[in-house]
């Protein structure tokens, strides 16, 4: 049994102990929000914040998760858009969208550790998470824009 | 097969059905329904009117609503993939009828042949609808404002759809909304097309105007619903593994170990295709569990013996030679002009170069998924699909039920890029389904995603120029080899078809006297498909490559000896490269080809910078999906051979645009598509299975591989509309490639570029 926190709700996972994060939170508990990309942690699709910080869901299995807080995209604009989420909409970033939950928590995280970010931060952190649609140019601006509001 | 030109010049009849009772429980009592049906071939010679319609067989295709509440309902018919389709297609029809834009709602269609092609690839959804939404758009308004003339008791004349969303009389201050006249509307007679009055383009709301995804707020909470996203109360999740080469059988299967898996109920098999395998599913065995992770890991125990079949003898290295070989043969002759071999004959300064391009993956972020929910003979399909009416003609096939008994629900797409237009993915789901007899949900691994693709096609070019005094071209040959698409629904298919030849092969843009294009045999070995621009791609690179070598070797700047192959402004004879009525619509205008790329000179400041050491701009011109397109790559090489990529330019001139916002999008995507494509694009075989699995080895671009900036630069144009999603990708590859010319000296002729010994 793993006991953990799932967007402050309190949980119990009696499952495979194997399964990683990403498919109890998909198929389990129905949080469709993050995304399956790649499986192993190349694509950043899957990326959710544990206690705090950016991880990949795809590849942190449940056994390793007892008393962590997981925080989702949907958990981030419970109480209306968050500054990251609301940049996004204003630059127009999504195309196709099925990257931007994961690009999104990766920038929360990004600018929780790294407020006034450089282009060298974003691009070497954002580096982790692939845009097909190749919206990156956006996801600067936008993420520079979010830095700006959240000042 | 001319997929990509195949859309018909369809004929759409628009009648009011407001009382017909169709659409039940979206529309309130009272509310005004107007339907752009399609009007079926045989019928156009009695006019594209209501009356031709046989009433009894009605069906809604194409349609908008307006509600007594005044919201307006218009139908998405087309899939969402990142193309902006939901937003710029609703807008055209929203402008027409000088709606509000905040209220309206868009409803996405199923799949339903009524709605004419709602094949989503080949750039055509708003060339090919702009006008029947808005002439959707202008008979909801002019209807609304004959109900309030009635209303009113005074002429039609005295009333005007103004400012939005309301009728106003011109001698008072009066005013109906919309929504209070829509009963009113639903009473009346659909006007006939004469009576139309079309708005001056000047008088656009929305056409031309930049608008935001209307998705994108849903997308970014991750709200939006993609195929992936999709769950039904008692659905089972199925992982299959499926034969490692093309054509492949279980030999023998051992599958003890899966079924101790936490989760795993079983393992099914599934039939192998018979040939041509076209959209059936690869065969195999398929896992099936209660989660997804449970039917992949069950899948990872199977041990399974395979047949591989006849195509095990497909090696990339030994093909890539095969190709070659043949391209320096002659091939089957696509287009002619002139005398090319009595110039070559005659000597004189004559280059030659070959190209080469291999196999790529589309890996659109959302990996292939369906949910298919089977009951009796009644089918029902969740798809990201880019063709529903593909998807329910051939689950109907596999299942041997009609296609009217399918219904096929349109998720958001996470990526589709092409591969998404065949529905193999979502054949499995049904096949599934019927077996357990419950709703199943095929997901497909990322590994499955790159393995087991419909590739886009290896190609091998080769070129021969004779130039004369001054450097130009007195001879031209060209002659493309590549397996083609047609091999994946005719297995004897060797050769490219027309469709693939005027994908940048013919008509031939430049002014040369003597010209040959040709195209050799190639036999496929894995499933070939439709990727981001086709054909375009290969030929694209190696024109525009061979154009900037020929430069060179007149000792001329690459810009102005590629103005002067383009030639003076004319309308080129295509010669019958273009399926009839679109090149009525769509004359291959040189004057335009020339404009684009002496913008994106200009833009990009050609010649009039400075650039340091290791950096070197590079120009392409192409022109696609009937839009014209130049792109200016700046690319600086350090000493390692690492590309940086600072700034690209690009131009389209893609006639009248609906949505500048989505049209910016398209092409800022284009060229980080194009840099996957460039820097890393590499699919390759061995025994006939794919080496490549996961982005580990089949790299595409991230953040920091991308361009820095790209700036779109769109011209303005009166011209009927034109594609979008794709013209972007063929220019960048071989502008790119010419930048790192200039920047280097090392001309690359073989992609990708790490294959060039540059990272």
């Amino acid at each position: 049994m793993v006991h953990l926190k799932v967007n402050g709700v309190d949980r119990a996972f009696e499952g495979d102990p194997e399964m990683p994060l990403l498919w109890y939170l998909r198929d389990i508990l129905g949080l469709t929000g993050t995304k399956f990309g790649c499986g192993m942690a190349l694509c950043g699709a899957c990326t959710v914040l544990q206690n705090g910080k950016a991880v990949r869901s795809c590849s942190k299995q449940m056994s390793t998760l007892g008393g962590a807080e997981i925080t989702t995209i949907e958990e981030i604009s419970v109480r209306g858009p968050h500054a990251v989420q609301a940049a996004w909409v204003d630059v127009n970033v999504p195309q196709c969208g099925y990257c931007q939950p994961g690009q999104i928590m990766q920038a929360v995280s990004l600018l929780k550790s790294k407020p006034a970010a450089t282009d060298d931060d974003i691009d070497t952190v954002m580096a982790g998470n692939i845009c097909r649609c190749g919206t990156y140019q956006r996801i600067r601006a936008a993420i520079k824009q979010a830095a700006k509001e959240m000042a | 097969m001319t997929k990509n030109e195949k859309f018909a010049m369809e004929k759409f009849a628009i009648e009011n059905v407001s009382r017909r009772g169709f659409l039940q429980g979206m529309f309130s009592a009272g509310a005004f329904v107007l339907c752009a049906r399609l009007v079926p071939q045989p019928l156009w010679a009695e006019g594209a009117s209501a009356g031709a319609i046989d009433g009894a067989a009605f069906h809604p295709s194409l349609w908008v609503g307006i509600q007594t509440d005044g919201t307006v309902l218009i139908v998405a018919h087309r899939s969402e993939m990142g193309n902006g389709v939901r937003t710029s297609l609703p807008r055209i029809l929203a402008d027409e009828l000088d709606a509000d834009w905040s209220r309206v709602k868009v409803v996405q269609g199923d799949g339903d042949e009524r709605y004419g092609s709602q094949d989503t690839d080949g750039s055509h959804s708003v060339r090919e609808f702009f006008d029947v939404l808005r002439d959707a758009g202008a008979t909801a308004r002019l209807m609304l404002v004959r109900a309030a003339a009635q209303k009113w008791g005074v002429p039609e004349s005295q009333c005007v759809a103004d400012p939005v969303h309301v009728v106003s009389d011109r001698n008072s201050s009066r005013k109906l909304g919309y929504g209070e006249l829509a009963s009113l509307a639903a009473k009346l007679p659909v006007p006939k097309k004469e009576e139309l009055k079309l708005k001056s383009p000047d008088a656009w709301l929305y056409i031309g105007k930049p608008a935001k995804g209307l998705d994108a707020p849903d997308m970014c909470a991750g709200k939006a619903v993609f195929g992936m996203d999709v769950r039904l109360d008692g659905m089972l999740y199925a992982a299959v593994a499926r034969p490692p080469v093309l054509g492949g059988k279980v030999k023998s299967v051992d599958d003890k170990a899966t079924l101790q898996v936490m989760g795993v109920k079983k393992t099914i098999a599934i039939d192998p295709f018979t040939a041509p395998h076209a959209a059936q599913p690869l065969g195999g065995v398929a896992v099936i569990a209660d989660n997804t992770w449970s039917a992949f890991k069950g899948r990872n125990k199977l041990q399974i013996a395979w047949e591989n079949g006849s195509h095990v003898v497909y090696n990339s290295g030994q093909f890539k030679k095969e190709l070659q070989e043949t391209a320096r043969q002659p091939g089957k002759v696509v287009h002619t002009a002139g005398d090319v071999d009595a110039e070559f004959a005659k000597g004189g300064k004559i280059i030659e170069a070959e190209y080469f391009a291999p196999h790529l993956a589309h890996a659109s972020m959302e990996p292939p998924v369906a949910v298919a929910d089977v009951q009796g003979e009644k089918v029902t399909v969740w798809s990201p699909t880019q063709d529903p009416q593909n998807v329910q003609e051939q689950v109907a096939k596999a299942l041997g039920t009609k296609k009217e008994n399918v219904l096929c629900h349109v998720t958001m797409l996470g990526g589709g890029f092409g591969r998404k237009s065949i529905p193999d993915y979502a054949v499995e789901a049904a096949v599934l389904s019927k077996k357990t007899g419950r709703p199943v949900k095929v997901v497909w691994s990322r590994e499955d995603d790159i393995k087991f693709d419909y590739f886009h096609s290896v190609a091998a070019m080769y070129m021969k120029a004779a130039l004369d005094e001054s450097g130009k071209p007195k001879a031209w040959l060209q002659r493309s080899v590549f397996p083609p698409i047609g091999s994946t629904f005719d297995v004897s298919a060797v050769y490219g078809s027309d469709g693939e030849m005027n994908l940048g092969w013919t008509p031939f843009p430049f002014n040369v006297a003597n010209v040959r294009a040709e195209n050799g045999k190639a036999v496929a070995h894995v499933r070939i498909g439709w990727l981001r621009s086709v054909a375009n791609i290969y030929h694209a690179f190696a024109v525009q490559s061979f154009a900037n070598e020929l430069a060179y070797a007149a000792n001329r700047d690459p810009y102005e000896y590629l103005m002067e192959l383009i030639g003076p402004p004319r309308v080129l004879d295509q010669g019958g490269h273009a399926s009839q009525g679109i090149a009525e619509k769509y004359p291959y205008d040189i004057g335009r080809l020339r404009h684009v790329a002496e913008m994106a000179a200009e833009k990009a400041q050609w010649g009039k910078r400075k650039l340091g050491k290791g950096s070197g701009m590079g120009i392409a011109v192409h022109r696609s999906f009937l839009t014209y397109v130049a792109t200016v790559v700046e690319a600086e090489v350090d000493s390692q051979g690492s590309i940086r990529i600072p700034h690209v330019h690009t131009v389209v001139d893609a006639g009248i645009v609906a949505n500048p916002e989505m049209v910016r999008q398209q092409f800022e995507g284009a060229a980080v598509f194009g840099t996957s494509i460039a820097r890393t694009g590499e699919i390759t075989a061995t025994d006939g299975a794919i080496d490549q699995s996961n982005f580990s080895d089949y790299p595409v671009a991230r953040m920091n591989d991308a361009p820095y900036q790209t700036d779109i630069h769109i011209v303005e144009s009166k011209a009927a509309p034109a594609g979008v999603g794709e013209p972007g990708v063929p220019p960048f590859v071989p502008a790119l490639c010419n930048a790192i010319f200039a920047a280097t000296g090392k001309r690359v002729r073989e992609l990708p570029l790490s294959r060039n010994g540059f990272s």
